[in-house]
């Protein structure tokens, strides 16, 4: 039917294309989507294990470009406790990076939580946590949650854990960890504070020999004053970073939550 | 031809398409106003300047000098409107003295829109140009493209909607001298407050017939939040490798030494 | 002079090469939203002590086209909520007609029951019924879902009313399904231009459980004024609706009052001009 359009009873005279057919089969995923469906929701987050203890710790400011979406906005969470309140749960989450994949993130991580504690009658470990965490994150692995996620609680023995991933899933415990937007300007500071890196025992040696500072757990006020000084800092030169500090201490009596006032230019 | 130099763009845009970045200038992602009243104008600033999310300097002046009687607000590429501004500056005077006469914003306006319109917006400043001359008060923007604009209420930069929204709702036809700043000031906290681009502190410039008078820091919402403890390190935390001493006598024979004495001068914060 | 009538108005392949009709086929993936097409402007919301006030002009753009001037693009839901819609008018007009069919849902399921919770106020919605705090719930897991499938509502959404606790309730969701809280809010130009005014009077949760529904519907009003002489996308002619606990007050044709234009005279020309 077509062809007999395409051909021009004229001799030599122009054909046209009444063809509706596709001429080149143009292959899959080579079609453009001007959608993005991802953006950067900006702020930071941090988490510190101590002895006996774990703090977390994020900013609220919520911005988009150059604007501020709302300076409320907390990003720690906390997880697999019995009721919407969450007022027995053990375990806090921290997501920064793309906010509605961060919430969505937290919202599966926690119903999993609840289903465990109410299947298997107790609460979920850290641990079991921390690894069904990556599993979530891993699951999405070609389409990811883009949300930088810190997990914090108490293990087996009492001790303040860590567990901090990228976007696809792959996790390591630690002993600190800084996240999102001023992370590099944070963990440096980290490193240096909590883990005494560069620091060396004066006159315990020459060059090479000298020794390095031993390390020792830190007290919970001396973690809430890093936290608190880490977060004044970024303030200072993140522009992303600002308005609010939520801090939770996650101790073996419960979940402690502050808010503390950041500056908010 | 004088002017810059386009012949390594072609290497530019080849090197970046091979994924090398290009070079970052600091821009100065800014609130500036400026506003007439009564008898003369004001022109305000944040202090902020920013690469990318980074602030780069926290106490910035983004108030240029013009003419006694000329000052320039500047938003955009940092440089670029310290560079456009002095060199206006600089044809300014030697205008003023060839001709005898004291220097006129227009003419300011003008040399500055023909030298961006000439570089095609390549030169990325963005200014609010500002002065009292023998022919009365005036306020103008000047974009990079060398555009131009006269109203009685102008801002510009990426606070530039923050500021606008209080001299729309705040503004009047007469203000006096202190209203004026007032407005001026709380349209650069707008910027300050609500736009990440912006932040620090207040600086305002006002001008008359008779006088300018500079009022740097006019406010600082923004003072730095104390640190709770102190971050000094006992001497000998850091390990020494090497050593070499040279004498200050010494010194001379691998540079040349002059000294000064200090006066004055922003000082850098320090933790003390 | 081609006698086929098919051939009319058809480009010639000697000239334009034979017509591409790659994208007449349906055989490839579902044809969504891709980017917006008639728009709506901003629309600003600030809570007050006893509630929440919302505004949008009626305005949908066709690009820079002021297409149709008398678009009402906030809508009440089960008279205990508000939602306001910017972005995209069509995606607008699905999800409002989703929204009906989820109130007459509504209405069905709580039928059965009194109309009243509690006895001590006759006006408060039946206990159960979806409140703004849910019904933002909703649409935020609706907008995440649709950019989860690559097929998303172009719109920024603001929800008013009151949340399970009865305190005033007003939250937002973008077409990427984020979610946000504040005690004023603005989509689009709004967020630049509206802001920096209602955060003065409301900066916190604090500052908007002291404002009166007065100085609240004041406030919103001047910000519609300053987005109307800084907007080009914008109109003078908008809606506005308070929310309490009687219910939405919605005003659907509202005039902007006390416009200042008389600067205008003095201006003369862009630069060195002076007649």
């Amino acid at each position: 039917m077509a062809a007999m359009f395409s051909q021009n009873p004229l001799m030599n005279g122009p054909n046209y294309s009444v063809n509706d057919a596709p001429r080149v089969n143009a292959p899959e995923g080579a079609r453009e989507h001007r959608f993005d469906p991802y953006t950067d929701n900006g702020g930071s987050t941090l988490a510190i294990a101590g002895a006996d203890f774990t703090i977390m710790a994020g900013d609220t400011r919520l911005t988009s470009g150059y604007s501020i979406n709302s300076r409320h906005h907390p990003k720690l969470f906390k997880i697999g406790g019995t009721t919407a309140d969450q007022k027995d749960a053990t375990i806090v989450l921290s997501v920064v990076g793309f906010a509605a994949d961060g919430e969505a993130l937290k919202e599966r991580l926690d119903a999993i939580c609840k289903m465990y504690r109410y299947r298997h009658g107790k609460p979920m470990s850290v641990k079991a946590c921390a690894q069904r965490l990556s599993t979530i994150l891993y699951q999405k692995r070609f389409f990811p949650y883009y949300a930088y996620a810190i997990l914090g609680g108490l293990d087996e023995e009492g001790k303040g854990a860590v567990y901090s991933y990228d976007p696809v899933g792959s996790y390591e415990r630690e002993q600190c960890r800084a996240g999102g937007a001023a992370a590099s300007l944070i963990m440096p500071f980290l490193d240096n504070q909590v883990n005494f890196k560069n620091q060396y025992i004066p006159n315990s040696g020459e060059g090479h020999a000298l020794q390095e500072r031993e390390r020792r757990p830190l007290t919970r006020t001396e973690v809430e004053t890093l936290v608190k000084d880490a977060f004044d800092g970024a303030v200072e030169r993140h522009i992303e970073v600002g308005d609010g500090l939520q801090m939770m201490a996650i101790t073996r009596h419960g979940i402690e939550e502050v808010f503390l006032p950041l500056k908010k230019d | 031809m004088p002017g810059f130099d386009f012949s390594n763009y072609n290497r530019n845009a080849a090197l970046h398409a091979r994924g090398v970045p290009l070079p970052k200038a600091t821009s100065t992602g800014t609130t500036i106003v400026g506003c007439i009243f009564d008898g003369g104008v004001g022109i305000a600033a944040d202090t902020r300047a920013t690469s990318g999310p980074i602030v780069a300097d926290k106490n910035c002046e983004k108030l240029h000098y013009i003419s006694p009687n000329i000052w320039c607000a500047g938003a955009g590429t940092a440089a670029d409107t310290e560079f456009t501004t002095a060199l206006i500056s600089s044809q300014l005077e030697l205008h003023s003295l060839s001709t005898g006469r004291k220097p006129r914003v227009v003419t300011c306006m003008t040399m500055l829109k023909q030298h961006l319109f000439r570089y095609q917006g390549h030169i990325g400043a963005y200014l609010v140009v500002a002065g009292v001359d023998p022919t009365g008060t005036h306020l103008f923007t000047v974009h990079a493209h060398g555009s131009t604009d006269k109203l009685p209420y102008v801002t510009m930069g990426s606070g530039s909607l923050a500021a606008m929204s209080v001299f729309e709702s705040q503004w009047q036809p007469s203000l006096n001298r202190d209203q004026a700043v007032k407005l001026c000031a709380d349209a650069i906290e707008a910027g300050i407050w609500n736009d990440l681009g912006s932040g620090s502190n207040v600086d305002v410039a006002i001008i008359t017939a008779d006088k300018t008078t500079l009022r740097r820091n006019y406010i600082k919402p923004n003072e730095r939040t104390a640190k709770l403890r102190s971050y000094v390190f006992p001497k000998g935390t850091t390990a020494v490798l090497n050593e070499k001493i040279i004498p200050k006598g010494d010194l001379g024979k691998f540079i040349s030494v002059e000294e000064l004495t200090e006066e004055g001068g922003d000082k850098m914060e320090v933790d003390t | 002079m081609d006698h086929r009538p098919q051939a009319w108005g058809r480009p010639r392949d000697d000239v334009y090469g034979a017509y591409d009709a790659s994208y007449l086929q349906s055989g490839g993936p579902k044809t969504a939203t891709q980017s917006p097409i008639v728009t709506g402007t901003s629309v600003i919301a600030i809570k007050f002590k006893d509630g929440v006030v919302m505004a949008a002009d009626n305005l949908a753009s066709y690009g820079s086209l002021a297409r149709f001037t008398d678009v009402k693009r906030l809508r009440p839901f089960l008279s205990t909520s508000v939602v306001g819609f910017g972005g995209d008018v069509s995606d607008m007009q699905f999800l409002t007609r989703h929204l009906n069919e989820l109130a007459i849902d509504e209405a069905y399921e709580h039928e059965s029951s009194p109309t009243s919770s509690s006895e001590d106020d006759p006006n408060a919605p039946p206990a159960g019924q979806l409140n703004a705090a849910n019904l933002h719930k909703y649409l935020s897991k609706l907008m995440y879902r649709r950019r989860n499938d690559f097929d998303p509502l172009w719109n920024q959404i603001l929800v008013a009313g009151f949340d399970s606790a009865s305190a005033p309730f007003l939250a937002s969701v973008d077409l990427r399904g984020t979610t946000f809280t504040s005690p004023s809010l603005a989509t689009g130009f709004g967020a630049m231009l509206a802001q920096p005014i209602m955060r003065r009077y409301a900066a916190t949760e604090a500052d908007a459980a002291r404002l009166t529904r007065e100085e609240a519907v004041k406030v919103v009003k001047e910000c519609m004024k300053v987005l109307f002489y800084r907007d080009a996308r914008s109109l003078d002619r908008y809606s506005i609706a308070v929310v309490t606990k009687d219910g939405v007050e919605l005003s659907e044709d509202e005039q902007l009052e006390r416009q200042s234009w008389a600067f205008a005279e003095r201006i003369k020309g862009y630069g060195t001009q002076t007649v």
